[in-house]
């Protein structure tokens, strides 16, 4: 095989600590981080029942602030961001057919000053949508590189992360963050949210601190069953919890609707990228649908295979896999419309065979 | 982790055992380190035949799905119906438990396949 030899892999400050923890070592998105340390199933399993810590530094910061900058910000995201500063906000980010751009997070540090978390692979591409969109008195900034990000998620974060910190961490409720938290000296931002279904916290602050943070928040969980996390038990936690990955269950022709996301989508709230065609789609103009389903038939469906509905292709598998929690072979897909409905039979085409499965209520997991 | 004597290898991580006339084939302890957690192993079916290269089973782990390849020519005799069940069992104990047993027709295969010490070396290689 050709070696890609121009592409630049990018390391997180951390990746020193993965290889000496064990982790092994992958290529996502061009970035080196660690898929597992003692096994998926284990971290997955972990951070259900106690906690884990995940270095997702790879994912992209932009700051948008000045005068324009909330009207700026509402005429770009499908959300409503309307709220006071300490409060996140989870947003689509849509093209004019109403495919997407991305799914992020928006932190309101203070009025007109807002820090955007996207997804890494999507960094510079957003960076640029925001730029060719800007009107009025915004500065766009992609700050990515100022940031390491870990998360610690699991039903003892939060008693972990009180060890180290004097904010009543039960004060601050899910969706909400504090923006200078010091741990040890380090000046973090934390905000309670995450990718796992799980409670927990994502904590921002300056990559020079990444090692010594790592550490603390280890040794400070360890009486608690802490263990470091990958990128292969980040996956199956958010499936199982049906939280949608970019480029799978959200894309350019994956619209937020299709995927199910409509609480997120607010037409209501005025003029903004998308809307059209978006309030067309949620008054049921709707070719496509994101579903879940169980396996009935013994096999395990992953992302990219066919769905059939009695000889006639219906759609096919955005992600699939063994759910370790609820111990069963299941997955989201993307069908035509007039194919879903919970509790309906489906054939996905694995290998040479149809192997039978249901449509099933969404989330599959919840805390 | 302790093998058989006599044990061969491919290229692909499979190994094969002569046992009263039979071949026994499993995949090696490198192959389990690689895929992870495995959660499903898709067995041949018992009659059938397949040539030596010729994908015989699937074991899907939870990140991928690899397809384990025949190291002989010949037919399927048996199948490890434990594994339906407890899948893990080649990460545990991936020389304890084979996948498929063959009748086959060519035993000779063998002597192309890697000993211990040539897999051992081919692993090091990191190919």
């Amino acid at each position: 095989m050709e070696k890609e030899a121009d592409v630049q892999l990018q390391k997180t400050p951390l990746y020193d600590i993965h290889v000496a923890a064990g982790g092994k070592i992958v290529d996502f998105h061009g970035w080196l981080l660690p898929i597992q340390y003692a096994g998926i199933l284990k971290e997955h399993e972990c951070v259900r029942t106690k906690a884990g810590l995940f270095d997702v530094s790879h994912m992209g910061e932009l700051e948008v602030s000045g005068e324009d900058a909330y009207e700026f910000l509402q005429n770009l995201l499908t959300n409503d961001i309307d709220a006071r500063p300490g409060k996140a906000v989870y947003s689509p980010m849509c093209y004019p057919d109403g495919g997407t751009v991305d799914d992020l997070i928006v932190y309101k540090l203070k009025e007109n000053d807002y820090l955007l978390v996207v997804n890494a692979s999507n960094t510079e591409k957003d960076y640029q949508w925001l730029l060719e969109n800007k009107k009025g008195r915004v500065n766009i900034a992609n700050r990515s590189a100022e940031f390491a990000q870990l998360a610690l998620q699991g039903p003892k974060s939060a008693e972990i992360l009180q060890k180290l910190v004097s904010e009543k961490l039960s004060d601050i409720r899910f969706y909400n963050f504090v923006n200078e938290v010091e741990i040890d000296n380090i000046k973090v931002m934390l905000s309670r949210t995450g990718y796992t279904g799980e409670d927990g916290f994502e904590l921002y602050f300056r990559p020079a601190d990444a090692g010594k943070l790592w550490n603390v928040l280890l040794d400070a969980g360890r009486d608690f069953g802490l263990a470091p996390a990958g990128l292969g038990a980040r996956d199956t936690l958010r499936l199982e919890a049906a939280m949608p990955l970019y480029g799978q269950e959200l894309s350019p022709e994956i619209s937020p609707v299709m995927a199910g996301l409509q609480r997120f989508v607010k037409p209501e709230k005025g003029e903004f990228t998308g809307r059209e065609s978006l309030i067309e789609q949620l008054e049921g103009n709707l070719n496509k649908k994101l579903v879940g389903f169980e396996m009935i038939d013994r096999a395990v469906p992953r992302t990219g295979y066919e769905i059939y509905s009695n000889g006639t292709k219906a759609g096919y598998v955005t992600s699939g896999g063994y759910f370790p929690t609820l111990k069963k072979n299941m997955g989201l897909a993307l069908l035509d419309t007039e194919y879903t409905g919970e509790g309906r039979e489906i054939g996905i085409k694995i290998r040479e065979g149809i192997y039978g499965a249901r449509i099933v209520k969404l989330p599959f997991y919840r805390r | 982790m302790k093998t058989y004597q006599g044990m061969k290898y491919t290229k692909e991580h499979e190994w094969v055992r002569e046992d009263n006339g039979l071949m026994y084939i499993g995949i090696t302890n490198y192959a389990q380190l690689e895929l992870g957690d495995i959660v499903f192993v898709e067995l041949p079916k018992k009659g059938k035949h397949y040539n030596a290269g010729e994908p015989i089973s699937v074991v899907e782990s939870v990140k991928t799905a690899s397809d384990v390849y025949s190291p002989v020519t010949g037919t399927v005799v048996e199948v490890n119906d434990a594994l339906t069940d407890a899948p893990e069992l080649l990460n545990t104990e991936p020389y304890e438990n084979w996948i498929a047993a063959l009748q086959p027709e060519n035993p000779s295969e063998l002597d192309q396949l890697m000993d211990e010490e040539q897999y051992a070396q081919f692993c090091a290689r990191g190919e």
